[in-house]
């Protein structure tokens, strides 16, 4: 059993209310925070605890803290990205649903260390619910004096706003979720000036992911040193993942980092195993834009040591060998899958959601897209593969944000790892509607024998 | 339909639009459309387009651009209930293609159409968070997941029994 | 007053100095020539533009002389600001040349390559930066993307098909007109440039857009179809005009003005006034003023030797020589067809007449006799 800092008490009965989630020691960091703490130290014990921004990239949260401008009379702002949009990914419905107070408390210590009176919580239109939910929490926050004005008697005055978003991907990109944040389409902006000098209404802004604010509370409760002696290396405290696909026991687990991939996949504390007794065939470890790895790779490196579940062990071997841990979002495919469907999918999920602003993304994403659905129908040309390579090595970092490279990077590893199941479609073009080309040497070494 | 907000609904516009600092009120746009489609009959014809931009005194472009750039916004009139079914990798590897088929097949209908007594729309949409749980598919504001046929079939019964019960 | 700060920067190993803030492009047009990055959605005058199309994306090899670490992606120059000590590749480095290229397809990926048929060939950007970094071949072998021709109002059409989605226009309406009534509608590979619902554009000065327009998308309905750019002959005119500065560029063929643009500098943007402001026109000029006795005509105006405009005129400034042979000539002794298919977006073609019976160079007559044959 791990150790558990954000899910520990998930299974409270009630714990969603204020009353139980404060009788079992909600709203501790709040006190200390603001009546114990300066706000640079808040900020100097969230660099301690080495957390590192949980949306994907891994910035160091700290860091990103220390950068916001203070600008004289001029306001600042904290938004909590809750735009969870990467396939895979479910981890944040996850805490917002069952602890909304967590990530209030968080959001809350967060906004004072920041210096932010109106924060700004943006969700995912399509989790309406869940924008409930919080604003429920928000109110009995309100009630019992974490929130509204001079909050404990210590004057800082606070408010947090929950704001749908409409339907898109992108605005899980922080500059197009400040324009969606301002009425307006999610287009990224072009950096800089980055949101910590020029964010919202062209203030200083930070924006943070759900899970990295929820975790600033155990920090704040801890010590970001304690913190930082969770898990391993860069890697510290905990991590919620989300697992999906073809395993016994899909959902949300938080994970201290020292744990195998292995373990993760097979014990029953976690995955359960893969479903119906099948075999391991491949994975995508951190969220459909991260790096496709077959089961060989996957389990362990390519000097062959085991791979751990944390940021440097999956990105171990750079894109060549490894992947990376992005979002948690952890999507298990068996010897069933086809590896052309999926790449195929995940296209057209990224052809919908370019924004449409710069040119490789918009053009070259619906040009993938028509190719890979070409070679899955069993028409494409042995061409046709090096031809994907081509266009998503030209659109990789020549983009405005990082969608490119998030839908470049499936493509290219689907190519670079499974090039032969792409021949096979091209050469069995009846066949390949029919059948599938199966486990063939992707086989997970530990559990298959030779 | 109306295509003004009723007392109720202007309680909540003025809500939204609190939200923002003064000069900022173009902010709750997205919420406000929200606000519109679901008091409009569930979509947003050019004439709601144009009274939230009164109401929010900007442009009528400002809004046509933002409506149209997000997928949750229905700029065609659309059935009582729209399933909007999950087709992304995570779904399609837990069996989304054999759900949307059977949906196709029970309300004979093609993705982006609405059955002819005006009851269902199916729509095909990409990833909502819901990957632990496929197949899934959004209904209104509910979540339906872990998909089988016959889920489909009692949901579909569900939402007929509520439509003639209203 | 304070000091101008000036900072040195090296563009494919040409160094000059710039004030601090000055971006890396507007450096590169300061040296000019090939040096200078193409761009296709950046026009100085437009606050805001740039940073959409790609094209102009550059390597720093060098950051400053403070960081010289090289930036880890390709830049786009037009929004990225110069530091002291900065080194920057643009045409001497692989990754640029590579990556643009890369652009050029994507942007004429479903682009109609109407240019036959269309009013900017011989004056559009996008032809420009096809000849000077595409590939003759395209790769994408689907169906093209294509919209509805629009009407917005009397004097503009809005063809869509051939957008490039630069946003130049938008930014022209939002800067220089009062109220903005088209925009960019739907996401990704459907955006387009639209109204939502059909309505005219009618600001005096919403003209403009068809000027900063790189392509065809946005043409002027007086002049459709009338004639080629090159076939015209520019002169700079003036006339007294009470909301704009009446300082035009006349196209004209023989007396006959054909129409009338703002004047335009060596990068394709309008021209400044005397007194330092952008040289926007006003529709009535643009649109209106057709007649010859409107205008003070000043001179022809000068138009760079390798643009298409400039063949055929002013012997003695242009170096071009009508070439001996014919087409039949090189050709094997066969007279050349029309070799685009153009049904779908002309107008005066008539989709029933299969093109390969005609013999070219042709035009409405040859279409209407083998109609009646």
């Amino acid at each position: 059993m791990g150790v558990k800092l954000l899910l520990d008490k998930a299974n409270v009965p009630g714990i969603r209310t204020y009353e139980v989630y404060r009788r079992e020691g909600g709203y501790r960091s709040v006190e200390k925070a603001l009546k114990q703490m300066t706000t640079d130290e808040i900020v100097e014990e969230v660099k301690k605890s080495g957390l590192r921004g949980r949306g994907g990239a891994g910035f160091p949260t700290g860091m990103k803290w220390s950068f916001i401008a203070k600008p004289e009379g001029v306001p600042r702002h904290l938004v909590c990205n809750a735009d969870e949009s990467e396939p895979g990914t479910f981890k944040d419905r996850y805490l917002m649903e069952f602890l909304p107070h967590l990530l209030i408390e968080g959001l809350i210590v967060s906004s004072f260390a920041l210096g932010s009176n109106d924060t700004y919580i943006y969700i995912r239109g399509e989790y309406a619910w869940i924008t409930n939910i919080l604003e429920q929490a928000i109110e009995e926050a309100k009630a019992a004096g974490f929130l509204g004005k001079n909050i404990l008697g210590t004057g800082f005055d606070c408010n947090i706003h929950v704001q749908r978003g409409g339907g898109a991907y992108i605005c899980g990109e922080e500059t197009a979720l400040i324009e969606s944040l301002e009425g307006k389409r999610g287009n990224p902006r072009i950096k800089p000036p980055f949101p910590a000098i020029q964010g919202l209404w062209m203030r200083p802004t930070v924006v943070n992911n759900v899970e990295t604010l929820a975790a600033v509370v155990p920090i704040i409760n801890m010590g970001g040193e304690e913190y930082a002696k969770i898990g391993v290396g860069k890697s510290t405290g905990t991590k919620l993942i989300s697992a999906c696909g073809n395993i016994n026991k899909p959902g949300v687990y938080e994970i201290d980092m020292t744990i195998t991939v292995e373990e993760f996949i097979y014990s029953d504390e976690y995955c359960g195993g893969i479903k119906d007794g099948k075999k391991l065939k491949a994975c995508i470890p951190g969220g459909s834009s991260v790096p496709i790895l077959p089961a060989n790779l996957l389990l362990t490196t390519a000097k062959g040591e085991p791979r751990y579940m944390n940021y440097e062990s999956l990105s171990d071997g750079g894109f060549a060998t490894g992947s990376m841990l992005g979002s948690g979002g952890f999507i298990v495919l068996d010897e069933d899958q086809c590896i052309v469907k999926n790449t195929y999918t995940l296209a057209r999920f990224y052809r919908h959601e370019s924004c449409g602003q710069c040119s490789p993304c918009r053009e070259g994403t619906g040009w993938m897209e028509k190719i890979l659905q070409k070679i899955e129908t069993g028409k494409g040309e042995m061409s046709d593969i090096d031809l994907l390579w081509d266009i998503q090595r030209k659109i990789e970092g020549n983009t405005i944000c990082p969608l490119g490279d998030a839908a470049s990077w499936p493509v290219a590893a689907a190519i670079r790892h499974f090039r032969d199941e792409f021949e096979w479609h091209v050469k069995n073009p009846e066949l390949s509607q029919t059948s599938n080309f199966g486990l063939q040497h992707y086989a997970d070494p530990i559990h298959v024998p030779a | 339909m109306a295509t003004t907000f009723n007392d109720i609904q202007m309680t909540e516009f003025k809500r939204l639009v609190a939200r923002y600092p003064e000069g900022k009120q173009k902010s709750a746009l997205l919420p406000a459309l929200h606000l519109a489609q679901e008091s409009f009959g569930g979509w947003l014809s050019t004439e709601a387009l144009d009274y939230v931009a009164s109401l929010l005194q900007i442009e009528p472009i400002e809004v046509y651009e933002v409506a149209t750039f997000y997928s949750m916004y229905n700029l065609k009139p659309v059935g009582k209930f729209v399933f909007e079914v999950c087709q992304t990798g995570p779904c399609m590897i837990s069996g989304s293609d054999n759900i949307i088929d059977y949906i196709k097949k029970t309300l004979d209908i093609k993705p982006g159409e609405t059955t002819k007594d005006g009851m269902f729309t199916l729509k095909l949409v990409e990833c909502l968070g819901a990957c632990g749980y496929a197949p899934m598919m959004q209904v209104g504001k509910i979540y339906k997941e872990h998909l089988t046929k016959e889920k489909v079939d009692s949901i579909i019964a569900e939402y007929r029994a509520q439509a003639t019960n209203n | 007053m304070s000091e101008q700060t000036f900072f040195k920067v090296t563009v494919d190993g040409i160094t000059i100095e710039v004030p601090a803030g000055t971006t890396i492009l507007q450096a590169a047009r300061q040296i000019g020539g090939e040096v200078a990055p193409p761009a296709m959605c950046y026009y100085s005058k437009l606050k805001g533009s740039g940073g959409k199309c790609r094209t102009c994306l550059v390597e720093v090899s060098k950051g400053s002389e403070k960081d010289p670490r090289p930036m880890p992606k390709l830049v786009a120059s037009c929004r990225t600001t110069v530091m002291d000590g900065m080194e920057v590749k643009n045409i001497t480095s692989e990754k640029v040349v590579d990556a643009r290229a890369g652009v050029v397809e994507f942007l004429l990926l479903n682009h109609p390559l109407d240019c036959p048929i269309c009013d900017q060939a011989g004056e559009c950007h996008l032809q420009d930066l096809s000849f000077d970094h595409g590939k003759s071949k395209t790769r994408f072998e689907f169906q093209k993307r294509t919209f509805k021709k629009h009407d917005l109002g009397k004097n503009i059409q809005l063809h869509m098909t051939r957008c490039i989605l630069c946003y130049r226009c938008v930014f022209t309406a939002d800067q220089l007109t009062n109220k903005r009534v088209h925009g960019i509608l739907d996401r990704g590979d459907h955006a387009e440039i639209a109204t939502h619902i059909e309505k005219s554009l009618d600001n005096e000065f919403i003209g403009n857009v068809i000027d900063v327009c790189p392509v065809g998308a946005l043409t002027d309905k007086t002049f459709r179809f009338k004639n080629r750019v090159w076939f015209l002959k520019p002169m700079d005119a003036h006339r007294d005009c009470p909301s704009c500065s009446g300082r035009v560029t006349l196209w004209n063929r023989g007396d006959e003005v054909y129409r009338v643009t703002a004047r335009k500098d060596e990068w394709g943007e309008i021209e400044d006034t005397p007194d330092g402001k952008p040289g926007w026109i006003c529709n009535t000029c643009r649109f209106d003023k057709k007649e010859a006795s409107d205008w003070v005509i000043e001179g022809p105006r000068a138009i760079s030797r390798a643009s298409v405009i400039s063949q055929g005129h002013y012997a003695g400034n242009v170096g071009t020589t009508i070439p001996t042979e014919t087409f039949k000539a090189v050709n094997g002794g066969r007279t050349p067809h029309l070799l685009m298919d153009i049904h779908d977006e002309s107008e005066v073609n008539k989709p029933n007449i299969h093109l390969g019976k005609i013999q070219g160079p042709s035009h409405g007559d040859t279409f209407n006799k083998i109609e009646n044959a």
